[in-house]
C-alpha cells in the first residue's frame, strides 16, 4: 500500500519538525513549508492526498490559501489547524471546503485518525506491518 | 458622534481585546510546539522499551528546545503581566523608550501576521514623561496599525523616541507609500484625536517624510 502524501504548512519552524517526524513514524509521507507562498508552489509540483495548514500564517490566511489550493485541485484534502477552533471558525472553514478543523495542541493520534477518515484509507505502517504508532524503525 | 470618553472607552476594550487574542495565539502556538516535541520524547521513549538505541544527542537537543519554548512563554506572559498593569493607574511617570519598546514586542506577532518587520531606534537617555501608560500604548498601537497599513507586506516600520522642545515624540518611518495615491488617508480619526486629546498631544502625518509622528508632552494635565 502506498502511503499518503501529506503536506504539513506552518510557520512554526520546530513545531512543523516535530509533528512532521511523528507524523512520518505514523506511516505518513510528510512535506514541510513554513510559508503559504512555498505551500501554494509545492502543491502546484507535486500532488498531496491532504494539506494540513495553519489557519493563522503571516502573507495570507488559512481560508485564502485554501481558495488557491482548491483553485488548482478541487479534491485536495485540507485539515486545518488553529489555536482557538471557535464554532464561527469551524463553520467558515467547512464552508469554505475545509475537510477538518482541530485546536493546537492536538494529539497526533487524532490528526492521523482525521487524515485517515478524509482519505478514506487506514494508515498502516509500511515497515511494520501495524497500525498507527510510532515506527520502531524510524530514524532519529 | 460620541463623546471624546466614549471614543476612548470603547476603543480601550477593542484594543484589550485584540492584544489578548493575539497573546493567547502565541502561548498556542508556543504549547503546541512543546506538545509535540515532548510527544517525539514519548516516542523516542517507547523505541527504547523495545531494545531500539537513542542518540542522547538527539534527545538533549528536544529538550534544549522545549525550553526555549518555555522562555518564549515566559517573555509572552511577562509582557501580558505588563500590559494589564498598564490599567492600574491613570497618571504616572514612565519611560517613553521603554513603552515603545513595549508596544514593539507586544504587536510584533500581529505586524508578522501582516508580513511587517518592526524596527526600534532605542533612545540614547531615558526620556521620562507623566502620562496615562494604558492611553498611550492604545496611541501608539493606532498609530503603528495605520503605519502598518501604509507600508505593506514585506517592509519595516521603524519606531523611534526621542525628546523635543515640547516634551517627547514618537517617529513611524519608513513609510514612503504615505505620497502614493493608493496609501490608506484618513488619518488620524477621531478615535487618534480623541486619545492624543486627552493627552495633551497630537499626531502629524508628514507625507514628503514618510513619517508619523505622535507628539506628547512631558506632563499630562
Amino acid at each position: 500500500m502506498s502511503k499518503r502524501k501529506v503536506l504539513l504548512v506552518d510557520d512554526e519552524r520546530d513545531f512543523v519538525e516535530a509533528l512532521g517526524e511523528r507524523m512520518r513514524s505514523r506511516g505518513l509521507k510528510i512535506s514541510t513549508a513554513f510559508s503559504a507562498t512555498d505551500a501554494i508552489k509545492m502543491t502546484e509540483k507535486e500532488d498531496y492526498d491532504v494539506v494540513v495548514l495553519d489557519l493563522s500564517m503571516p502573507e495570507m490566511n488559512g481560508l485564502e490559501v485554501l481558495r488557491m489550493l482548491k483553485e488548482h485541485n478541487p479534491n485536495l484534502h485540507v485539515i486545518f489547524l488553529t489555536g482557538h477552533a471557535t464554532v464561527e471558525k469551524g463553520i467558515l472553514a467547512m464552508m469554505s471546503g475545509a475537510a477538518e478543523i482541530i485546536e493546537k495542541p492536538s494529539d497526533v493520534e487524532t490528526l492521523v485518525r482525521k487524515i485517515e477518515k478524509v482519505t478514506g484509507k487506514k494508515m498502516v505502517d509500511v515497515e511494520s506491518g501495524q497500525g498507527v504508532g510510532p515506527d520502531r524503525n524510524m530514524t532519529h | 458622534m460620541d463623546g471624546k470618553w466614549d471614543i476612548i472607552g470603547n476603543e480601550g476594550f477593542e484594543f484589550m481585546g485584540k492584544m489578548n487574542a493575539s497573546i493567547s495565539h502565541e502561548v498556542k502556538n508556543v504549547l503546541a510546539i512543546i506538545n509535540e516535541n515532548a510527544g517525539l520524547l514519548e516516542d523516542f521513549t517507547l523505541m527504547a522499551e523495545k531494545g531500539m538505541a537513542i542518540d542522547p544527542e538527539r534527545l538533549k537537543g528536544l529538550a534544549g528546545k522545549i525550553q526555549l519554548q518555555v522562555r518564549r512563554a515566559d517573555r509572552i506572559i511577562r509582557n501580558m503581566n505588563t500590559f494589564a498593569h498598564s490599567v492600574d493607574e491613570t497618571r504616572s511617570k514612565v519611560d517613553l523608550g521603554e513603552v515603545v519598546a513595549f508596544m514593539a514586542a507586544l504587536s510584533d506577532r500581529l505586524a508578522s501576521m501582516k508580513g511587517i518587520a518592526l524596527e526600534v531606534t532605542p533612545p540614547s537617555r531615558p526620556i521620562m514623561i507623566t502620562t496615562s501608560p494604558f492611553l498611550v500604548e492604545n496611541i501608539i498601537w493606532r498609530c503603528l496599525d495605520f503605519a502598518m497599513a501604509v507600508a505593506g507586506p514585506g517592509k519595516t516600520v521603524v519606531l523611534t523616541a526621542d525628546k523635543d522642545d515640547r516634551g517627547a515624540r514618537i517617529t513611524f518611518s519608513r513609510l514612503e507609500a504615505l505620497s502614493h495615491a493608493s496609501s490608506p488617508t484618513q488619518f488620524p480619526l477621531d478615535v487618534e484625536n480623541a486619545l492624543a486629546e486627552s493627552l495633551g498631544g497630537q499626531i502629524v502625518v508628514n507625507e514628503g517624510a514618510g513619517e508619523i509622528v505622535l507628539g506628547l508632552p512631558e506632563a499630562v494635565d
